[in-house]
């Protein structure tokens, strides 16, 4: 650790005197992506990738001072030159690069290796020291190609449609969302609950391109979505408005769900392992790419996949942070996002 | 194999009834007979032993996948079933391998007497032709068990459904006597092997919890008091020498109780009696959990029964040589039931005792003291009831002892297994002994899903292990415990031993501070 500290309030930069991703209030903060747990409030200044500015003054507020800049061009603050490079985790998710004096930190904050169809796709960076994710540090991850996938999720509407039942995707309104809604591009109209719908509205307005959905509101005319695609948070598992959905199939797009225990635990008829994280491999051949001399560990499976790094000649530490643990955890936030 | 993978994916991401008899009707409509059959006999339990060890195949595995045993291990804790480890674990396959399920049974029966060798060779071929999920059907296969939350009733229902034949006659088709290879779907499901006729049961009249005060239930005269065990609540029925026995789930359960059978066979007539099918030790009944241990096995070994030997109480008797008695009242059949054990005389078989009560405030005293003879508490009957089918509010009461509660802190928790591998469902509590902790109980039943699932996150932050099964975490969640006795035991640390242990409330009002103490748990002894 040359010239980064992980403090109580996140990993801080003692020369640039920043932040990345702080939990707690900070003068200046850099953000890898829009998810809540590394997108917090009350920070006197943000910046972050050109894809996430929108997100971020949709989530935090319109007022905050906020600056972001595109991947791969460099800025200097206070002699630390900063860059971001693709993350793959969702649309504007970026690894934040530091080089001082000629040594390079990288923080993948979350990223995801395998390309999908609507985010950049992750870019191996070469440091010195690679801060990494491990939400999914186990060997038994190992995830289909996005052609599979779609296969697989366009493949259930169909038979959902012969079976006369509307197809109920359930994942997280910033990034699974978009995601899903890619996957089942032209099978048939698709319908988004309004956190969803915000989301998309921020994100078309900054001016990406992504496929057309409609707004479900409560009182909806049952008639029209009968058979058709709806997308969900998961904190609407068990909602008044999916029991007013007729005939609905349910589906949780998450990595979790790659693992039997954990799809039949949620009670759903279908599980599909959409992940926005790394699978084992991808870890694996992320870290190794970094050529990194030292590898910290972040939230996930840190103890597993430091102790197997350190087997395998790279030297790796464990970093207790205040990321999301567990991907389930993010639900929470939605919920008092969508109250 | 692809119908039958796809068919157990969807029995187990469903946990409602009639969505995975939907998907077993449906797969009997299309498969082939033989197929029909292996699925119907694994269900049930019919298996052959493993051909190959498990211990070999996590060998194969970490050699093909360079893994370290205790990543390996880490998986298997993560995951929670070995079979669905490996099949996660190996490469994506190279080829593609479609067979019917009942040539893979043949070729894993025929496995059996080859060399380590030959079954490395084929199981490892099987491996790298069948994807995830097939894969995970053959480690199965394999191992021999499937528990995928379909009971022998779910079955019988769907081939109910299937061939519109009455649920509990298939229910004595599927458990009596025959192979997959002597046999032929329609024989087995038209019963021709066995008599059913004798084996018919009757549906169980049952009791609702009490629910008034028992003034209002108005002349003690009128009512029979009994108590109430916790055991097999069991139909046994005995026609033309024949014996059965059928549990409460109308499950037939007859090889399970070889002693029961060997004792009313040597009874005289024919006749169907109702009773509680308990562990009965020195004339002592003994618990559930005891009781569990000689459930649902395929052999009833010698052991098992000198370990937990088994009796019946019996409560009520619903046909006589032939006679069905079930419109007679209560107290005629009681009579009846008298007069067929006053001529036989068992150790085994015991009238359950009518208690003598002069009054109503007689009966609570007697209730709470059922608890120190492993007695659940009491039944309330009319005298005139007739044998209802199934629940009737009114004529039939229980009324059980309110169980005992204490609050503990957690100390460990581990994951569950099947559906709940996923999470940590089972925990151990302890409470304050001077300065220290010390266990008194483990329970993983009483929460809901929603509180497993905030335990289970909180449990991934307070951990103090970081591998293998077992959590260590911060004495901070207090739960209140409920059980139904408690006895001094050597076997235990804290000195006490719980009966039926589980989680009454998860009490997040309350800290490390406020748990009880092993003397205020010891006190409740003295008192009960």
């Amino acid at each position: 650790m040359k010239f980064i500290k992980f403090t109580k309030k996140g990993i801080y930069c003692i020369p640039g005197k920043f932040y990345l991703d702080p939990w707690f209030p900070v003068d200046y903060a850099i953000i890898s992506h829009g998810h809540a747990d590394h997108a917090r409030w009350g920070n006197k200044y943000y910046l972050c990738h050109n894809d996430s500015k929108a997100i971020l003054k949709h989530r935090i507020g319109q007022d905050i001072s906020i600056e972001s800049m595109g991947y791969n061009e460099p800025k200097m603050i206070n002699g630390v030159q900063v860059s971001f490079y693709p993350a793959g985790h969702i649309i504007g998710s970026a690894q934040i690069r530091l080089e001082y004096k000629g040594y390079v930190i990288v923080f993948s904050g979350d990223y995801k290796t395998q390309p999908d169809f609507i985010s950049v796709p992750f870019e191996p960076v070469k440091c010195n020291e690679f801060i990494t994710e491990s939400t999914f540090g186990l060997p038994v991850y190992k995830w289909k190609s996005e052609l599979d996938l779609q296969a697989e999720l366009q493949n259930w509407v169909l038979q959902n449609q012969q079976n006369n039942r509307t197809s109920v995707f359930l994942g997280y309104s910033l990034g699974k969302a978009q995601r899903i809604m890619k996957l089942v591009e032209g099978v048939d109209d698709v319908y988004v609950h309004s956190a969803i719908n915000n989301f998309n509205k921020t994100i078309s307005g900054s001016g990406i391109t992504i496929p057309e959905t409609t707004l479900i509101k409560p009182d909806f005319d049952k008639k029209n979505i009968q058979n058709k695609i709806v997308i969900l948070p998961p904190a609407l598992l068990g909602s008044k408005l999916l029991k007013r959905i007729p005939n609905a199939a349910t589906a949780i797009c998450s990595g979790w769900m790659h693992i039997r225990g954990n799809r039949r635990w949620k009670g759903v008829d279908a599980g599909f392992a959409v992940s926005d994280h790394a699978d084992w491999d991808g870890l694996l051949e992320a870290v190794k790419a970094t050529e990194a001399e030292k590898v910290y560990v972040t939230h996930g499976s840190q103890a597993v996949f430091s102790k197997y790094l350190n087997e395998i000649c790279i030297e790796a530490h464990e970093l207790k942070t205040e990321y999301g643990e567990d991907e389930l955890a993010k639900q929470d936030i939605l919920k008092t996002e969508t109250a | 194999m692809k119908d039958f993978s796809n068919l157990i994916s969807a029995i187990e991401i469903t946990n409602k009834t009639n969505a995975k008899i939907e998907a077993l009707v449906n797969y009997f409509k299309t498969a082939p007979d033989k197929d029909k059959l292996w699925l119907i006999a694994l269900f049930t339990g019919k298996r052959s032993s493993r051909p190959v060890k498990s211990n070999l195949m996590k060998g194969w595995v970490m050699e093909i996948t360079q893994l370290p045993e205790w990543l390996f291990l880490e998986s298997y804790s993560s995951v929670g079933d070995l079979g669905e480890t490996i099949a996660l674990l190996l490469p994506n396959p190279e080829n593609k391998i479609e067979k019917p399920l009942n040539v893979w049974i043949d070729e894993l029966i025929n496995l059996k007497s080859e060399t380590d060798e030959e079954k490395k060779a084929y199981v490892l071929n099987a491996w790298n032709g069948l994807k995830a999920q097939e894969r995970l059907i053959f480690n199965k296969l394999i191992g021999g068990s499937f528990r995928i939350g379909v009971s022998k009733k779910t079955l019988v229902n769907a081939l109910e459904k299937l061939s519109g034949i009455d649920a509990n006659q298939l229910m004595h088709s599927i458990i009596g006597n025959w192979t997959p290879d002597t046999i032929t779907f329609d024989e087995l499901l038209s019963g021709e092997h066995i008599n059913y006729d004798n084996s018919k049961p009757y549906p169980f009249c049952l009791a609702y919890a009490l629910e008034k005060d028992l003034e209002d239930l108005g002349n003690e005269n009128d009512w029979q008091v009994e108590y109430k065990w916790d055991g097999i609540r069991g139909q046994i029925i005995k026609r033309e020498d024949e014996v059965f026995i059928w549990s409460r789930g109308e499950e037939l359960v007859t090889q399970q109780f070889p002693e029961i059978v060997e004792a009313v066979s040597q009874l005289q007539g024919s006749f169907v009696i109702d009773g509680e099918i308990l562990a009965i030790k020195d004339s002592t009944v003994l618990l559930f959990n005891d009781l569990q241990k000689r459930l649902n096995r395929k052999n009833v070994t010698k052991k098992l029964l000198e370990e937990v030997p088994v009796g019946l109480y019996i409560y009520d008797i619903l046909e006589i040589d032939g006679i069905d008695l079930r419109e007679k009242s209560m107290a005629v059949r009681r009579l009846k039931l008298e007069t067929l054990f006053k001529q036989n005389k068992s150790d085994m078989l015991k009238l359950s005792e009518v208690i003598n009560f002069k009054s109503w405030n007689e009966l609570d005293d007697l209730r709470n003291a059922a608890r120190s003879f492993n007695s659940e508490g009491l039944m309330l009957k009319k005298k005139s009831s007739i044998y209802h089918v199934g629940r009737k509010k009114g004529d039939w009461w229980k009324w059980k002892v309110d169980p005992l509660t204490i609050d503990a802190v957690m100390i460990y928790a581990q994951k569950g297994s099947g559906r709940r591998s996923s999470k940590y469902t089972d925990y151990t509590f302890a409470v304050q002994n001077d300065d220290n902790l010390v266990t008194v109980a483990k329970a993983y039943s009483g929460l809901t899903d929603k509180e497993i699932t905030e335990i289970s996150r909180w449990v991934n932050k307070n951990a103090i292990e970081k591998f293998g099964p077992v959590r260590t975490v911060k004495p901070e969640l207090v739960f209140e415990i409920a059980f139904e006795g408690i006895a001094y035991s050597k076997r235990h640390k804290s000195g006490v031993a719980l009966r039926f242990p589980r989680m009454k409330r998860w009490r997040k009002d309350k800290t490390l501070k406020d748990i009880d103490t092993i003397q205020t748990v010891k006190a409740l002894i003295e008192v009960n």
